[in-house]
């Protein structure tokens, strides 16, 4: 695929402009191009390449909207595009919940392209891979992982004169790695937009270590233990929570932010004086796009959780409008203030406790407190004394990050975590937090 | 790093979801149109001749248009309608013992036959590192074969209007019985996919799908306490006539308290009851943890059945090939090949199919070109076989594949994929009703919930939708705050009871995610409503704040 230039991009999206007959009108112009390789039991199985480039075109008259989408980009595709979009906004229902395009928004760039990234190709997929299986190999253990890395610019632009380019890069790679005997299993993941931030070896090298030190797991009794969890084991539980900043469903009463009487939660020290947790589009290690891609508002820094407080909530434009505030951009990243320890020195200060690697499988119980069920998994370690004493077996857990996020006891330096389920790129410390709720066993190795 | 698109709905913890949406956004009159049938074999044509003179000693092609519609609800609006096309070529190969896959939606013979020999060309790549050639099961060429689902109405003819106000009459229905919010969508599939390959094969297919989810909320402001319950229907192999509400598809729940559907579903009666259910879930008596003995609906089971019998007997997890992702398997071929390991009690006879009607996994033929079938996976509690395809098959001593290869899109290679997995109805007479009677302290529960399970497929716990007290052989007052958390094999060995094939029906699950990049799949589950002794119930009330 060629990534579009700002300056094709930006003739292409005024041409869309020019062609619409609707009260407004709203285009955006995207292209990525992927590459992943996976490998198992020690071989790649699957390696692949794909490209795609779109426009899409939302155009409304009154309160009926229509979307059409077109790959080709000449003048007669663009009008037809245009055109479809019209037709389907003729036909659509009404919606009493419109909100017509935003003003004019100032977007401030952000750091999220690497050159490095960018030109990765089928020789550094297949070095990344090889890597790993090599030193499993040479160890005698076995290894399956995924490696992807995308290229991709989107442009944004609508009928009240915004407009935005911008271009994107990624990757994530992750690998298991399994004794022969199936009785260790470690894991790691990496996430970065510049691929000079990513080392392969050292990424392997992690999982290799943890594979071997988790054989001939001990069984330890379910109950409530002060933990170690690295970034891997508290992401998805953050990100489930985060969920629940949305000024509507607090308002209306069906979000943990709602309480008795009606009221919600803003402004309620909710969690520990440590927990500051907010998004930034900006921040060179989680950089993301400055416009929310759905609405087009400019993002800014928004400081969801201050000095354990409830600071800030997600308003849309509709609920924003009802209830006379400023609507918000969903953030796209989330950032977690942390201090300058490693893992190694949380464990180091622990008396008696569990270092978990990752959790896993991660459900919503009760969405009134949040209650979280799921597991740990590849590399859980029984700590005593400042040491990591043997490997134990898996636990389940039932759990809400709100209780978690008010056990903290201490908190270590912030590492890049991508989304897996959640859609966040993220930037949380492990965490030393007391009394987490291990509710059973698991054989699962 | 796989920038997914995805339909957000709903937000906050409530009842957020996110949905996969593939393809570009077209008009509703669009879909109605098809591409004739030889110019699908003239095209694939092309690709098997471009690869098998680039070197290819086997290909196949599958040329596919995939059509969604999507319409979402919320209260009394329509927040949005979805209509999207995807259509392109995949071409698969095996040369010098290794697979090469490529893709395109250049649907030109130019287009087709250079995606034919890029696959040939990574084949080639891939095959220095290959330490085992690819082994494929024979298949018979079939020559020119069709088949499609069968369905009495098409969706795509139905006007989105009528569809529409279908919901908003069901959302009205639900907060006029007690739902302070209600949520509702309608998701249709119709896939065209046409598979040629070397082996002589020409298959055309058209599926239709359809699955028609909602959700009420109750919200008492004045305690801070908010509840849900969600629809009762499944997702179907089957047309618009799944929403006709036919009087003959309705059953009573044991002791009467719920409406359940068999081959029709009537939302609106459905979200009345779930108005009602919503508002008395706040009230209701909060669980004592400890053992019950669990009667489960087929419209919980079948989650259960996936997520314990389904996943751990995909063979490729066995191997070892999802290690990375969704996990491996406590399944193990030693398990297997002793031919005495007790995966359930002899009550226990769970079959693998994909010819059901009705059925999300129905298709004439799967993705590799392979007559789908029927066998037994569990056999009187005892593990007989596995989930295979035309690469695993030799693995497990089978001559051909179970034909169950599946890919979501054209532009995805085609893998292993679980085909609809259920728990034979009990052999002697048994309804609901009795089953009760024979229960002193047990919970009563219907319809999918929360739910979880490790990578090996061991530690699992499961909520539901609506749970009853029983005590001494009564359905009694509803419970709230349940789970229920258990060991596969221990709880599989504690089936105590199985209703008979009176009660049998299916559920199913719409987006079952697999694979690296990530593949969503369609299956369903059937079952008779079930009974498990002595399982381990915990209390999910907390307190925050």
């Amino acid at each position: 695929m060629t990534i579009l230039t700002q300056e094709q991009t930006k003739h292409i999206c005024d041409r869309a402009l020019s062609f619409s007959k609707a009260d407004e009108c709203s285009v955006a112009v995207t292209g990525s191009r992927n590459g992943n390789i996976r490998f198992a039991r020690n071989q790649v199985s699957t390696a692949g390449l794909a490209d795609d480039t779109s426009i899409s075109v939302t155009v409304a008259f009154g309160k009926r909207q229509g979307t059409a989408v077109i790959n080709e980009f000449d003048d007669k595709s663009l009008e037809k595009v245009v055109r479809r979009a019209e037709d389907l906004a003729r036909l659509a229902p009404e919606n009493p919940e419109f909100m017509p395009a935003v003003a004019k928004q100032d977007y401030k760039a952000s750091q999220t392209f690497s050159a490095k990234t960018a030109a990765i190709d089928p020789d550094f997929r297949a070095q990344t891979a090889a890597y790993a299986i090599e030193a499993c190999k040479k160890n005698k253990l076995v290894a399956a992982g995924f490696f992807t890395d995308g290229t991709s610019f989107s442009s944004v632009a609508n009928s009240n004169g915004v407009y935005g380019h911008q271009e994107q890069t990624g990757l994530d790679f992750t690998c298991t790695v399994r004794t022969e005997d199936g009785r260790g299993s470690g894991w790691v993941k990496r996430s970065a937009t510049d691929a000079n931030r990513f080392d392969a070896r050292e990424a392997a090298d992690v999982a290799i270590e943890k594979a071997l030190r988790s054989v001939d797991a001990k069984a330890l009794e379910p109950g409530r233990y002060t933990v170690i969890l690295e970034p891997a084991a508290t992401s998805e539980l953050l990100g489930y929570m985060l969920f629940g900043f949305d000024a509507r469903q607090t308002d209306e009463g069906r979000s943990f932010l709602s309480k008795k009487g009606g009221a919600s939660r803003l402004g309620d020290k909710l969690f520990d004086q440590q927990v500051n947790i907010w998004a930034d589009p900006w921040n060179p290690d989680v950089p993301v796009l400055p416009w929310d891609t759905d609405n087009l508002i400019a993002r800014k820094r928004m400081d969801l959780i201050k000095d354990g407080r409830v600071n800030a909530l997600n308003y849309s434009q509709y609920w924003a409008r009802k209830k006379g505030v400023q609507p918000t951009a969903t953030p796209g990243n989330i950032i977690m203030a942390g201090t300058d320890k490693s893992t190694a020195e949380l464990i180091a200060s622990t008396k008696k406790g569990v270092l978990v690697t990752r959790t896993w499988y991660i459900r919503m119980v009760d969405p009134q407190s949040v209650l979280l069920t799921g597991l740990t998994r590849d590399g859980t370690f029984y700590i005593e004394n400042g040491k990591i004493k043997y490997p134990i077996k898996n636990f389940r857990f039932n759990e809400s990050p709100v209780t978690m996020l008010n056990n903290i006891e201490e908190i270590g330096k912030p590492v890049v975590i991508g989304g897996d389920e959640v859609p966040f790129q993220m930037l949380i410390p492990p965490m030393k937090v007391r009394d987490f709720n291990f509710t059973s066993l698991s054989d699962a190795v | 790093m796989e920038r997914r698109t995805f339909l957000k709905i709903g937000a906050g913890t409530a009842g957020a979801m996110l949905v996969p949406v593939f393809g570009n956004a077209i008009a509703a009159e669009d879909m109605l149109t098809a591409m004739p049938v030889a110019a699908k074999k003239a095209l694939a044509d092309v690709a098997l001749n471009a690869a098998t003179k680039a070197g290819a000693s086997y290909c196949d092609v599958r040329i596919g248009r995939y059509l969604n519609q999507y319409i979402i609800t919320r209260d009394l609006n329509v927040e949005n309608v979805t209509n999207t096309e995807s259509a392109g070529v995949g071409v698969r190969v095996v040369c010098n013992g290794a697979y090469g896959f490529a893709a395109t939606n250049d649907m030109t013979p130019d287009g087709i036959a250079g995606a034919a020999r890029q696959a040939v060309a990574i084949a080639r790549a891939n095959a220095k590192l290959q330490s085992e050639p690819v082994r494929l099961a024979p298949v018979k060429g079939v020559g020119e074969v069709s088949w499609a689902t069968p369905i009495a109405k098409d969706w795509r003819t139905v006007p989105i209007k009528e569809k529409a106000e279908l919901l908003i009459a069901a959302n009205k229905a639900g907060m006029d019985a007690g739902a302070s919010f209600m949520q509702s969508m309608l998701f249709q599939v119709n896939q065209q996919k046409y598979f040629a390959s070397t082996d002589g094969s020409y298959i055309d297919q058209d599926l239709q799908r359809l699955w028609a989810p909602f959700s009420a909320t109750a919200v008492d402001k004045a305690s801070g306490k908010f509840r849900s319950r969600n629809g009762l229907s499944t997702p179907v192999g089957m047309g618009y006539e799944y929403l006709d509400a036919r009087k003959e598809d309705k059953i009573k729940a044991a002791g009467g308290v719920a409406t359940l559907y068999t081959k029709s579903y009537d939302i609106i009666e459905d979200a009345r009851a779930a108005g009602r259910d919503a508002k008395r879930k706040l009230t209701a008596k909060s669980v004592t943890p400890g053992k019950y003995d669990l009667m489960l609906s087929p419209e919980h089971l079948y989650l259960t059945i996936h997520e314990s019998v389904g996943h751990p007997t995909e063979l490729d997890r066995v191997l070892g090939y999802e290690a990375n992702y969704a996990g491996t398997s406590f399944a193990t071929l030693d398990k297997w090949e002793s031919k005495k390991f007790n995966y359930g009690s002899p009550l226990v006879n769970i079959v693998a199919d994909k010819t059901t009607p009705g059925s999300l996994g129905n298709v004439g033929y799967d993705d590799e070109g392979v007559k789908t079938k029927r066998w037994d996976i569990i056999k009187d509690g005892v593990l007989v076989s596995y989930q295979a395809t035309r690469d695993q098959a030799h693995i497990i001593g089978k001559e051909e594949s179970d034909g169950c290869s599946y890919a979501d899109s054209w532009s995805n290679v085609q893998f292993q994929r679980m085909p609809n997995v259920s728990l034979q109805a009990g052999k002697k007479k048994l309804t609901p009703d009795e089953m009760v009677k024979d229960i002193k302290k047990g919970i009563y529960i219907v319809g999918e919930g929360s739910f979880s399970i490790d990578q090996q497929r061991y530690n699992f716990q499961f909520g539901g939708q609506l749970f009853y007290e029983i005590k001494d052989g009564k359905v009694g007052q509803m419970l709230e705050d349940v789970a229920y958390q258990s060991n596969t094999q221990d709880f599989w060995n504690a089936c105590t009871a199985i209703c008979d094939e009176r009660d049998w029906r299916m559920g199913g699950s719409f987006f079952d995610g697999k694979g690296q990049p990530p593949q969503i799949s369609i299956v369903s589950h059937g079952s008779s409503t079930t009974r498990f002794s002595g399982i381990n119930v915990i209390n999910t009330a907390r307190k925050i704040g």
